[in-house]
């Protein structure tokens, strides 16, 4: 398949810049930031469901686009340029994915449409320590009768405090991997909030004994693995595309403080040592773009080789973006460390995302495994 | 040409499966390994092997020599699909190119945008049948970055040009045919604007070399000298005193073939390297430094070479990838030059082996030397930064 987008996608995107440059500047998010870091705009919202972002990854089936996460990347990349808060990632890429990739027909039919129209949203929680470890999960889910009982502690929930369910990994007493729908309000659940370094609020929830109907299970048996494997595939490829963007408007702003600011009565850019590091960057966003919609379109064909290409991603736009908010900031010199230009948004949110679902080193070692080393 | 549909590639795959299978021998599907298995070409050829010889043969019949080239010049005529196919069934089964030749690589793509219609017959079936060895004359001792201002000369005589100056690190120069050369034909214009671009038979009369030895032991290049040099007018390229467009425009398919674009030889993965050289455990490589280092090589491998691709996409649909070749040139040496280091690392003492009866390990060695002039040759990394912040990024100056 050819490494590029198609005419309909292209249409997407530009539709989504122009949105965005009206609807969610990157102002918004300082406004949100300010206002107590709030989450985000709720009319936005409505906005993005009536665009049919929150419909692209639905099948027809179930009333949605099913135009495909290669599209839908190109919607997250440009989000990523304007630093667009919205729970598109949370209840979207990560909740809908879930339920669209189970083969639990019941919790797809009785969701989906919901979770498109935006009236309900998912937050995803899997996370139980500092380091990202899928594989290590203490929340248990024991069975009695025909319900579960969730027991456990879960963190960095994005936008966890204002979800209606949860998806919740835990161990079942086979301890095999399961996914559960649990319902924010059900007993037993208490949620408290952490604002990290990218003015997001990120939430911790306790399942203390929380009752859940076995109909809610979405993982089949001996299944929950693979779903877990698949969704956080399809969650860093995604965030990859988030990061393309930013990392594409952090240089592109640069470039051009590079052609504007003026030292020794030259402007800035004449001078080759910021001329090649400029370069340099270039060259490794070249490649992030490759990576970026490679992955994209492995989703969509269900590749084979989804594993590699999402720790690919994931690694070299979590490398990438490490370098490029960096260098930006020091080619900014003073005022690029100040709180009045936006160059340390860019490089706050970056820290969160390289870290969110695995960091560089994760994935590195992920990819060697894969290659079996 | 007939535009083919799914079905004709589809027989041509299969039936160009059958042929490779069929015509390319055993030892012609491993990897080169020294100098002696490529097969240059040229008036004083001669090959190392009958298989080298069997293979190079039955390509010229097949015209496959340089497959995509049109009939007229003794090129296969195949649609860029069928070419692709072709290059595609060649790597899996891991054939070498019949024939190595910058007349295919650099020349060849010059001349058919450049050359009248007279020089490309003359000159373009010699590289098809790999009769003409053709060597570069770009650099010269006082013009190597700053490649625009050499110095050689070409007066004119009336019937013909004399050349005189000298040129260096001129590949091949004392085994090939004919060179390819730049030289000054105004010394009045600013020195983008005398430059002109000559061909020059290399048994001329006043032409001499002298090679130089390289760090890897072997003596790839030269020192050219032109010592009054007469050479025909009919040999010039192109346009009096335009020489640099050609010159530019040749570098861009000189630096996408040093960058790795259309690479085909397979290469053995760096951590299979790895494996058969250093400790392991559970098939987990011991030293977690070197295999960090190791997967984040091969992952920059992974992705320039996804990268080659979009870029290739895009191009087919318009999007002028011209000063592209600038960051191909870039990544893929230094990326090459890094993968050799570590290689070199990976095999321990067996990678210092200089000569030895081991002469896998004699070869990584010797290719990890060669290798340092990958991110020099072609023009050098600093240069090609340079152009990437100048005519991509439009940094002022
Ligand atoms: C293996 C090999 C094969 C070659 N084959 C051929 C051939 O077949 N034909 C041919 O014509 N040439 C050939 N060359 C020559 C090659 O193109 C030149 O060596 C190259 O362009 C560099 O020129 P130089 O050696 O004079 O180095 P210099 O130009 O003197 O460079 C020295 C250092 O200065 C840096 N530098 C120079 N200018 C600048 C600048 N403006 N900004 C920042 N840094 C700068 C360079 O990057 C380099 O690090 C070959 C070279 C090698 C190594």
């Amino acid at each position: 398949m050819a490494l590029i987008i198609t005419e309909e996608q292209k249409l997407l995107r530009d539709s989504a810049t122009e949105f965005l440059a009206m609807n969610a500047p990157i102002e918004q998010f300082r406004e949100l930031r300010d206002d107590n870091y709030r989450a985000f705009d709720e009319g936005l919202w409505t906005k993005l469901v009536e665009m049919g972002w929150t419909a692209l990854t639905i099948p027809e089936e179930f009333d949605g686009l099913e135009f495909g996460y290669t599209g839908l990347g190109q919607v997250l990349e440009e989000m990523g340029k304007n630093l667009t808060k919205a729970p598109l990632f949370s209840s979207i890429v990560l909740g809908a994915t879930t339920l669209t990739e189970s083969s639990n027909q019941e919790l797809k039919a009785a969701w989906l449409t919901h979770l498109m129209d935006g009236t309900k949203r998912f937050a995803f929680a899997l996370d139980e320590q500092t380091y990202f470890d899928p594989t290590s999960i203490a929340t248990t889910a024991k069975k009695a009768n025909n319900q579960y009982t969730l027991s456990g502690k879960k963190t960095m929930i994005i936008d966890g405090a204002s979800a209606d369910a949860f998806v919740v990994v835990a161990k079942t007493e086979d301890n095999e991997i399961n996914l559960f729908l649990v319902e924010a309000k059900t007993a037993g659940i208490s949620i408290s909030t952490d604002v990290l370094l990218d003015a997001g609020t990120y939430a911790s929830v306790t399942f203390d004994q929380v009752k859940v109907s076995e109909a809610n299970r979405i993982s089949t048996a001996g299944q929950g693995s693979n779903l877990l494997n698949q969704i956080l595939n399809t969650a860093c490829i995604c965030l990859s595309a988030e990061m393309l963007g930013m990392v594409s408007e952090v240089f592109d702003q640069t470039i051009a403080y590079l052609k504007e600011r003026e030292q020794f009565g030259k402007r800035i850019g004449t001078y080759q040592a910021l001329q090649h590091r400029a370069a340099i960057m270039f060259s490794e966003i070249e490649l992030c773009k490759s990576v970026v919609i490679k992955g994209l379109q492995a989703i969509d064909e269900k590749s084979e080789d989804l594993d590699q290409l999402a720790s690919l991603a994931k690694a070299k736009l979590g490398k990438t973006i490490k370098l490029v908010t960096n260098e930006a900031m020091q080619m900014h010199g003073g005022i690029g460390v100040t709180d009045d230009v936006n160059i340390g948004f860019y490089f706050k949110r970056a820290r969160v995302l390289q870290r969110l679902f695995g960091d560089y080193s994760y994935h590195l070692d992920r990819f060697a495994r894969l290659n079996k080393y | 040409m007939e535009t083919m549909t799914k079905s004709d590639l589809k027989e041509f795959r299969s039936e160009t499966k059958r042929w490779l299978e069929e015509n390319c021998p055993t030892s012609m599907r491993t990897p080169p390994k020294e100098f002696a298995d490529l097969y240059w070409g040229g008036r004083n050829s001669t090959f190392s092997s009958e298989d080298q010889k069997n293979w190079f043969t039955k390509m010229l019949e097949k015209k496959w020599i340089v497959p995509y080239w049109d009939t007229q010049y003794g090129g296969g005529g195949l649609s860029p699909e069928e070419n692709n196919i072709l290059t595609q069934e060649m790597i899996r089964i891991g054939c070498r190119k019949p024939l190595f030749s910058f007349g295919i690589s650099m020349l060849g793509p010059a001349l058919h945008q450049f050359a009248n219609k007279e020089q490309k017959m003359r000159f373009l079936p010699d590289i098809t049948s790999g009769k003409t060895w053709w060597c570069q004359g770009y650099s010269e001792p006082n013009a190597g970055s700053d490649l625009a201002g050499l110095q050689t000369k070409a007066e004119d005589k009336g019937d013909h040009y004399l050349v005189s100056g000298s040129k260096v690190w001129t590949s091949y120069a004392d085994k090939a045919d004919w060179i390819f050369c730049l030289v000054r034909t105004d010394f009045e214009a600013t020195k983008h604007n005398g430059i002109s671009f000559l061909l020059i038979d290399m048994k001329s009369a006043g032409v001499s070399t002298r090679p130089i030895k390289l760090i890897s032991g072997k003596s790839p290049f030269c020192e050219t000298f032109f010592d009054g040099v007469k050479v025909p007018k009919e040999n010039l390229i192109g346009t009096l005193n335009d020489g640099w467009t050609i010159a530019k425009y040749l570098l861009t398919h000189e630096r996408q073939m040093i960058g790795g674009v259309g690479e085909t030889d397979v290469r053995k993965a760096v951590h299979e390297i790895a494996l058969e050289n250093m400790p392991s455990k559970d098939g987990i490589l011991s030293d977690s430094i070197l295999r960090s280092e190791i997967a984040e090589i091969e992952m920059n491998d992974a992705v320039f070479e996804m990268t080659i691709q979009r870029i290739t996409d895009e191009a087919k649909t318009g999007v002028n990838a011209g000063a592209l070749s600038s960051f191909f040139k870039y990544y893929g040496t230094e990326q090459n030059v890094a993968r050799m280091e570590l290689i070199s690392s990976i095999t321990g003492t067996n990678g210092l082996l200089w000569e030895s009866d081991n002469k896998d390990a004699v070869s990584v060695v010797r290719t990890f030397c060669r290798s340092k002039g990958n991110t020099i040759e072609g023009g050098t990394s600093e240069v090609q930064l340079g152009i990437i912040s100048k005519r991509i990024l439009n940094l002022p100056s």
